[in-house]
């Protein structure tokens, strides 16, 4: 039976779809990315199948802790989001960036060519939407564009999945980011006990939704849908103060409260890890044993180490201080003047994993609550630069 | 006002290019100047850059650094770069000799403000090192020496011995360039200032400060007190400009290492205008 799925109202799948999709997904020559659990974790890794799905089981989370239980039904998305993110697809954690040889004629340097799969992406939150955007900004909005991010971003199909709960650390209502899935993917499904409640985002969803089992839904369907979907809303309790936010971080560089969060933080970088938007990197030189061939290789670096900063001998942020200052001021603050928009996406794994369980949204108002001393505009600082 | 500009291929900002060392000239104590060619067709003997822009020079197995570019721009052939052995890389560097290969990425960054020199008195203030970016300033002006009016550099080092470029300085004199130097510790030769560079510029006449370009150049501390005294001059925060440094890793603005604040150094700067970073530069290790 076909459905003409190029217009009306959205669709519903039933459960055993979800197989179909991911065989149509595989058939049209996609690498199919979906959650699947790993040492204890929710985690996004390659499945050939709807068994490779975390069926049955949801995340428990809180301010340095993440747990997994069993739900009580058989829900393939009944979870939030874990220590993952795509980012790690587009933006691998590894690369090699570039090839040096020597040859008789001195060096010959080359870019080294980049044949990645096309991935597609199944279970993609809101706020990893959201995410996406931030890190296509990054990569591909400035002059220079990195070909790396690029050439994966333009091949991915995204399959978006609208959460139907919340945990204790989200809070993307705060950020604007989610709960709902609203643009930037093929597909988006909203999981209910009817099956998937599925809407196209694009063409290229469009076409897939025309070779998937699917029928109109009714209007019951799209009710407990709906119902569902506002169960994540009703159920985020935790916010961010975002009014102002960037102008109070940037007037309160010099706010006690910096020393006490660095008497917690251990700078470990976990929180810039996990963080979906997160982009800074290092290059790392491989030579193989004659020293005649090299290559050059990005990894995933982070305001957090101490080398960061390095320079002509010394380090800028010789601190904890400064280290989580400045990750909080680029992340909240700063990023907007780079990029127009904030660099949190309200997705809480900075919280979650975070060894000593800082969260930023109490950092935050701990400042709010009490603001720096206004300086006039012509103080000086004590010690000169 | 600095714009950036794009050199290097944009889809494809990893690419070096292979550049020769045609020649190594000794200045100071652990400071050589690298003259190098673009050696591989078709850009061999072609590079186009502006005064204050910054190329990233890769030895293969080593790394990469970033250094500013210290020759003519109007020279396209040759790319000087004067470089102080400070760490890994530049080490390594300093065992190279004439006819050894290695990457150029670049140039890269924003270009000190030369375009507004016409019909205004220039002063350059530079600490150290921090004369090799400014010197393609200084070849450019003297090139049109008559669009501009008074042209002065104020150079402070740490000894007479670490004066960069001494051997041109006869030449730049005798082209219109006002030339004082300071050291911080003089020998038993020295016959000229000791101190610090804000001492020269208190000295200095400045008949119109309002229509004064300053360009400065130099460990941050110099520059900031350089700048506090002639803003007590009476020159204008808007007409000064500064080049900042930080660790420059990918100098396409990808990477975050050269953050100060909002600003990517690699592609926002290195040259600033000095009233945008003011109250960046007041925070301490941000």
């Amino acid at each position: 039976m076909t459905v003409d799925v190029t217009n009306g109202p959205p669709f519903l799948m039933p459960p055993e779809g979800l197989q179909a999709l991911i065989e149509q997904l595989a058939r049209l020559g996609y690498q199919v990315i979906g959650p699947t659990i790993d040492q204890g974790a929710i985690t996004y890794q390659p499945i050939d199948s709807a068994d490779d799905l975390p069926c049955g089981w949801t995340d428990v989370q809180e301010a340095g802790r993440y747990r997994l239980e069993r739900r009580d039904d058989e829900a393939y998305f009944g979870y939030v989001v874990g220590p993952h993110s795509w980012k790690q697809y587009l933006f691998p954690p590894h690369a090699v960036l570039a090839t040096a040889d020597r040859t008789e004629d001195g060096w010959q340097m080359q870019t080294p060519d980049d044949d990645p799969p096309r991935f597609a992406f199944l279970g993609v939150r809101a706020c990893e939407l959201a995410a996406i955007a931030v890190q296509d900004r990054v990569f591909t909005g400035g002059p220079y564009v990195d070909p790396i991010y690029q050439q994966r971003r333009d091949a991915a199909f995204i399959v978006a999945v609208n959460c139907t709960l919340a945990a204790p650390t989200c809070f993307c209502t705060s950020m604007g980011t989610g709960p709902r899935c609203t643009s930037g993917f093929d597909l988006a499904l909203t999981e209910t006990a009817d099956g998937f409640i599925v809407e196209s985002g694009s063409d290229a969803g469009t076409d897939l939704l025309g070779k998937l089992p699917v029928r109109r839904a009714t209007p019951e369907e799209l009710d407990r849908a709906e119902a569902a979907r506002q169960q994540a809303v009703d159920q985020i309790e935790r916010s961010m103060p975002t009014e102002g936010l960037r102008d109070l971080l940037l007037n309160n560089l010099e706010h006690p409260h910096w020393k006490d969060v660095a008497e917690r933080c251990l700078s470990c970088t976990n929180c810039t890890m996990v963080c979906p938007t997160c982009f800074c990197s290092t290059v790392t030189e491989v030579a193989d044993l004659t020293g005649d061939h090299v290559e050059r290789h990005r990894q995933w670096d982070s305001c957090f180490n101490i080398d960061f900063s390095y320079m002509n001998g010394g380090v800028v942020r010789n601190d904890i201080r400064s280290r989580f200052r400045q990750w909080l001021t680029h992340k909240l603050a700063s990023w907007h003047d780079q990029f127009d928009t904030s660099g949190c996406v309200g997705c809480g794994r900075c919280i979650t994993w975070c060894p000593v369980g800082i969260d930023l949204t109490e950092e935050v108002a701990a400042i709010a609550g009490a603001p720096q001393r206004t300086q006039p505009a012509d103080t000086v600082r004590e010690s000169a630069p | 006002m600095s714009t950036v500009s794009v050199a290097c291929d944009p889809q494809n900002p990893w690419l070096a290019r292979r550049a020769r060392i045609q020649r190594i000239t000794s200045e100071t104590p652990g400071v050589a100047t690298y003259d190098l060619v673009l050696d591989v067709p078709p850009q061999a003997g072609s590079f186009s850059f502006r005064p204050g822009q910054f190329n990233m020079l890769y030895l293969p197995g080593v790394g990469e650094v970033a250094i500013s570019i210290s020759g003519s721009a109007a020279n396209h052939a040759v790319i000087p770069h004067t470089i102080r052995q400070a760490g890994n890389v530049t080490r390594a560097l300093a065992e190279l000799s004439p006819g050894a290969t290695l990457g150029l990425r670049g140039p890269f960054g924003t270009s000190w403000p030369v375009e507004d020199c016409a019909g205004r008195d220039v002063l350059l203030i530079a600490g150290g090192i921090g004369l090799a970016p400014l010197r393609p300033v200084i070849y450019d002006l003297l090139d049109r020496r008559d669009e501009v009016g008074e042209l002065t550099l104020l150079y402070g080092t740490r000894s007479p011995d670490s004066l960069l470029y001494a051997r041109e300085y006869d030449d730049w004199k005798a082209r219109g360039l006002d030339i004082r130097v300071t050291v911080d510790r003089s020998d038993g030769h020295w016959k000229g200032n000791v101190g610090v560079v804000t001492v020269l510029l208190d000295r200095l006449p400045l008949p119109r400060p309002d229509q004064t370009v300053v360009m400065t150049c130099g460990p941050e501390v110099m520059m900031w007190y350089a700048i506090q005294s002639a803003l007590q001059h009476g020159i204008p925060a808007a007409s000064m400009s500064v080049s900042l440094e930080r660790h420059m890793n990918c100098a396409i603005g990808l990477c975050g290492h050269c953050q100060l604040g909002p600003e990517f150094l690699c592609k926002d700067g290195p040259v600033f205008r000095y009233d945008r970073v003011a109250p960046i530069l007041k925070v301490d290790d941000l």
